[in-house]
């Protein structure tokens, strides 16, 4: 066992253990501090996979700019303490919780831990630590895909716009 | 099983953190915590197009990655918008009482 692989069973128990917290625990502010932790060991997961600009992107936008919004939000409306009316009916939790495990279970019957790629990318004997590089995505994105990448941009300054109108107290 | 790490490894990984974020997404009923979950499984989307990208060297999924984090910061801005008009009509966050789509 090399040490990647060391790090990706701690990372990869630690994201399980946070994300089935921020889902039980009834505290909304537990619940925010939970999923930074989570987000954190899936940017060490994007580092095991050599993808080191994803990672740090990561850290930047999931765990620092979203969560912060979540967290401001549930200190805006005072949502500090567990409500009454938090989880559905009994009966829907075991069966929503039974059904996921029960896909989980499919897919380790089924096989998928013993994925291996069958097919080859276009950059596929590219060493793996120059493949995730800075270099590499950002000459992608500004010559292959810069499409998308502009429609992103409108999509960021439309999305900025709508939550203003929406949230704008009306008189 | 074994404990050396292949690609399968990290699409089932990312298999169960997408399962907890539907079973989060069906249980609960405060919809701030709805909300995270459906980052949970944004999440697990991203984890598997990068262990793709990485095992089949394909930068597509990686770009791929980053216009899902912008669609994901662009979705919780105007979702929390959503949330916080929706607690000005009616005083709480519970996604039961929201049974009307009348302003």
């Amino acid at each position: 066992m090399t040490g990647v692989d060391l790090a990706f069973w701690f990372f990869g128990t630690l994201a399980v253990v946070t994300s089935v917290l921020v889902i039980t625990n009834r505290n909304p502010v537990a619940s925010v501090l939970f999923l930074v932790i989570a987000f954190f060991s899936l940017a060490a997961l994007f580092v095991t996979l050599h993808s080191h600009f994803l990672a740090a992107i990561q850290v930047l936008v999931y765990a620092g700019a979203i969560m912060v919004l979540f967290l401001f939000v549930v200190m805006l409306l005072n949502l500090g303490q567990p409500q009454w009316f938090d989880v559905q009916a009994r009966p829907l939790v075991i069966v929503a919780a039974a059904l996921g495990a029960a896909f989980v279970g499919l897919l380790w019957k089924g096989g998928l831990l013993e994925w291996t790629p069958t097919v080859t990318g276009p950059a596929a004997g590219v060493p793996e630590d120059v493949l995730g590089s800075v270099e590499a995505i950002g000459s992608a994105l500004y010559t292959v895909y810069y499409l998308p990448f502009i429609a992103t941009a409108l999509l960021l300054l439309i999305a900025m716009v709508g939550a203003v109108v929406i949230a704008r107290r009306e008189r | 099983m074994t404990l050396a790490v292949g690609p399968g490894h990290y699409l089932f990984l990312s298999a169960i953190l997408f399962t907890i974020g539907t079973v989060g997404v069906l249980t609960r009923r405060n919809a701030i915590i709805i909300f995270m979950s459906i980052e949970i499984m944004l999440n697990a989307a991203n984890l598997a197009f990068v262990t793709f990208a990485a095992a089949i060297g394909d930068l597509a999924g990686f770009v791929m990655v980053l216009l899902v984090i912008a669609v994901a910061a662009a979705e919780a801005a105007v979702g929390l918008a959503i949330i916080v008009a929706m607690f000005r009509h009616r005083q709480t966050v519970d996604v039961g009482a929201f049974n009307v789509m009348r302003g």
